[in-house]
């Protein structure tokens, strides 16, 4: 019943034309005006990959190493290009394969559409070989999912994944197509979709909240505002920047919404959550309006939710009603699409001056860079630290690169020390921390922006989960710079064994190989770096080049990434060491 | 901590094979147990109705509501207390024939407003309609004579204010 006319909104009328349905597959993806997708072939999807081969002058199909390594090259592509990512995989262990890339997508907002090949209708729910249920499984991880057994469903359910993929909350889809629909003739229209009656992707905003909302912010003597990915997902980079300089607010990034505003403006005053600054942590807990843009109060940025921001008046911007309440009770919440709903909130604001609360942060500042900042960027220890890779890369890239990191003390690093001049530049797995995320999602980065800079920033750990995507760096040439900051240990959870558990390092020692050879193995140049003074030069000489790159840097085995809001503390008890 | 109660929750959906699974998991991720679960048709053509019982405060039924309306077939979903709706339960038993012409059964079945479904030489079977508390009370009369079977429906319930469904639909087509 999906493709009822009656049910969705369709525009835009072709000719029809009889072609089977893994053709139709593909007039879908191109009729979306995709030319690039990322997948891995097999028995159930074959007839799809026949028409991709007939259509490779028209759509690209990327060959990734592993099924893991496509979503989240998907991933990467979707994040830096604001369009949607495209997968392909096979039935059975190629769909399963997906799956934590679409749980990592569907918690940080992604718009992907995965298309999954599946045993023929007549054979479903008998165990057939490579059978799963690849719908069942990937239920709870997806904004939607849908089995196609018929060809004639597949240009309605095709326009309908992507309208639901990448309007409101972007998120995952997953399409899973029977072998026979894929071998079936119909005769092929496409529309596209517009609309959905049971589906309102953007909530009509109420201009009386946002005249409740200004009052709150004009009357604050202690603004401060809180931004997440929202801002970038809504496109409202220049409107969220207008309001914040009008009304004059320090302003701080939740980890996925760094990049929404350059990196040294004098509004930024940093990240929050469980390494994020000390400033805009500790005084979460004096600001006397806190207001939320775009973000979802995880864990990770409220510490002890009970002891999260109780003094002050709650304003939350969001397009998902759902996240309004779930963990933090608002004063106001205005709901809608940022672009539209700061643009409005914008006339309404006066032009204040905060002076004595910024001198607050300017305080707290100055001693986290004492405690903290200097001694990484200007380390008088032998060992290395992973803030001076950062600031090599800084002065190297001049903040221009797209930064991708993987999952573990280094991508706090990255976050914390990377410079970020323009937006969606910082790509990283916040929702979920899926460990072998990074090299694969900056292959997706750099097809998918291929006049920028990308540096992927990833730990020895996280970089042996996925390092077989050299592969498809060797076959694609994408000229991704790969930076590995090797401190022989699962740091992170290192860390947390050296803090919370005595120093019993259970499990995080780890032996690797020659990440070096590794590299050549795949004719990409690579450097070891383990004195400081080799460090600009490498570095250098990595941004330098116009092909893949490879630098590994060993770091000080013990190091450890501070500020640190330890589990169950509150904001306000954010510890420098 | 806010107190638990009963809420009954009636969901308006399109007709979706996925869409019950789907359901299912927004409560077992919360681990919340669903008491009763209903499919149906609804007043409305091609809109189905899901009527779920559950045991929970309000501020989390809440949290459930937003994320039931968040999937893409839901319309609209409702959440009411008891006071709030009329509501009916459907109930089984299957006794042995042995024991029809007690007396005591006769007068237990009457006071219940029991009708008798079906009867043959091995056994009859029983039905009544009610709240959860009438059946059990029936079925606590009836245990004694050793129930061959017994089965209970979930619960159906319709709300005393109007759940404005068709003007939403209606909004859509204009
Ligand atoms: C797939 C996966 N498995 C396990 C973890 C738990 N985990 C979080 S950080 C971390 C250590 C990462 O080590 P490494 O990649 O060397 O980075 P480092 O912290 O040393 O910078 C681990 C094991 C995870 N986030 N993801
Ligand atoms: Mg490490």
């Amino acid at each position: 019943m999906e493709t009822k006319s009656t049910l969705t909104k369709t525009s835009d009328t072709s000719k029809s034309v009889r072609i089977i349905g893994a053709e139709a597959v593909v007039k879908c993806l191109l009729a979306e005006g995709q030319t690039l997708g990322y997948g891995y072939p097999g028995g159930a999807i074959m007839p799809v990959y026949d028409e991709l081969y007939k259509y490779q002058d028209q759509f690209t199909h990327i060959l990734t190493r592993h099924e893991q390594g496509a979503i989240h090259a998907a991933q990467g592509h979707a994040r830096v290009t604001g369009d949607v990512g495209i997968v392909f995989a096979t039935s059975g262990p190629g769909a399963t394969n997906l799956v934590t890339g679409i749980a990592d997508a569907q918690i940080d907002s992604t718009p992907l559409v995965c298309i999954t090949g599946q045993v023929a209708s007549h054979l479903l729910g008998t165990d057939a070989f490579q059978e799963t249920d690849i719908v069942g499984i990937s239920t709870p991880v997806t904004k939607w999912n849908y089995q196609i057994t018929k060809a004639s469903e597949i240009p309605g359910v095709f326009a309908k994944a992507f309208y639901i993929a990448k309007s409101g909350r972007p998120g995952p889809v997953l399409i899973d197509i029977t072998k026979d629909a894929q071998l079936e003739v119909f005769d092929f229209v496409y529309k596209k979709c517009t609309s959905i009656r049971s589906y309102r992707p953007v909530p009509h905003y109420d201009i009386h909240k946002i005249k409740e909302a200004a009052n709150l912010i004009n009357n604050a003597k202690k603004p401060f505002v809180v931004f997440g990915q929202g801002v970038i997902l809504g496109q409202a980079e220049s409107e969220f920047k207008a309001v914040i300089e009008k009304a004059n607010i320090p302003s701080a990034s939740t980890a996925l919404g760094l990049s929404a505003i350059n990196s040294t403006h004098p509004l930024n005053v940093g990240m929050v959550g469980m390494h994020g600054h000390y400033a805009p942590n500790k005084l979460t807990n004096e600001c006397d309006v806190l207001i939320a843009i775009g973000m979802r109060f995880d864990d990770r940025v409220t510490g002890d939710l009970a002891r999260y921001a109780t003094q002050a008046k709650i304003i939350h911007f969001d397009i998902d009603p759902s996240e309004i309440d779930k963990n933090v009770p608002t004063t106001v919440a205005v709901l809608g699409d940022v672009k539209e709903t700061l643009a409005e909130l914008l006339p309404l604001l006066n032009p204040t001056s905060h002076e004595a609360w910024f001198d607050k942060f300017k305080k707290l500042r100055s001693i986290e860079n004492q405690e903290v900042i200097d001694p990484q960027l200007n380390p008088t220890k032998e060992g290395l630290t992973m803030g001076e890779v950062l600031k090599g890369i800084n002065k190297e890239t001049k903040g221009d690169a797209i930064i991708v990191s993987d999952v573990g003390q280094h991508q706090m690093f990255a976050c914390r020390y990377a410079d970020f001049k323009k937006t969606r530049s910082n790509i990283t797995s916040g929702g979920l921390g899926t460990m072998g995320f990074a090299l694969p999602a900056a292959i997706g980065a750099k097809l998918g922006a291929p006049e920028r800079e990308v540096v992927a920033i990833i730990g020895d750990g996280g970089y042996q989960m996925t390092c077989n995507e050299l592969g498809t760096i060797l076959q694609t040439k994408a000229a991704v710079k790969i930076v590995v900051l090797n401190n022989g240990y699962l740091g992170m959870v290192r860390q947390w064994q050296e803090l919370f558990f005595d120093k019993r390092y259970a499990s995080t020692e780890m032996v690797s190989p020659n990440f070096v050879k590794l590299a050549g193995a795949y004719d990409i140049e690579a450097i070891r770096v383990s004195k400081r003074e080799d460090l600009p030069k490498a570095i250098e000489k990595m941004i330098a080049s116009d092909h893949a790159f490879f630098l590994e840097v060993i770091i000080e085995k013990e190091d450890n990434i501070f500020p640190m809001i330890p589990t169950g503390s509150s904001v306000s008890e954010v510890r420098l060491k | 901590m806010e107190e638990k109660q009963k809420f009954t929750i009636s969901v308006y959906t399109e007709n979706n094979i996925g869409l019950l699974n789907r359901i299912s998991a927004i409560f077992l991720k919360r681990h919340i147990n669903i008491e009763s679960l209903t499919v149906s048709k609804s007043e409305i053509e091609d809109v189905h109705r899901f009527t779920i019982v559950a045991n929970m405060t309000e501020k989390g039924i809440k949290k459930i509501l937003g994320q039931i309306e968040k999937q893409i077939e839901v319309i609209r979903a409702f959440y009411h207390t008891d006071d709030e709706v009329i509501f009916q339960e459907t109930a089984m038993f299957k006794i042995s024939t042995e024991h029809l012409y007690d007396e005591k059964i006769q007068n237990k079945l009457k006071l219940r407003r029991a009708h008798m479904v079906t009867i043959n030489e091995r056994y009859f079977v029983i039905e009544t309609t009610g709240t959860t508390e009438d059946i059990n009370r029936l079925y606590d009369r009836l245990k004694p004579y050793g129930l061959l079977q017994f089965v209970r429906s979930g619960r159906i319930a319709i709300t005393k204010e109007k759940m404005a469904i068709s003007e939403l639909l209606q909004e859509f087509k204009d």
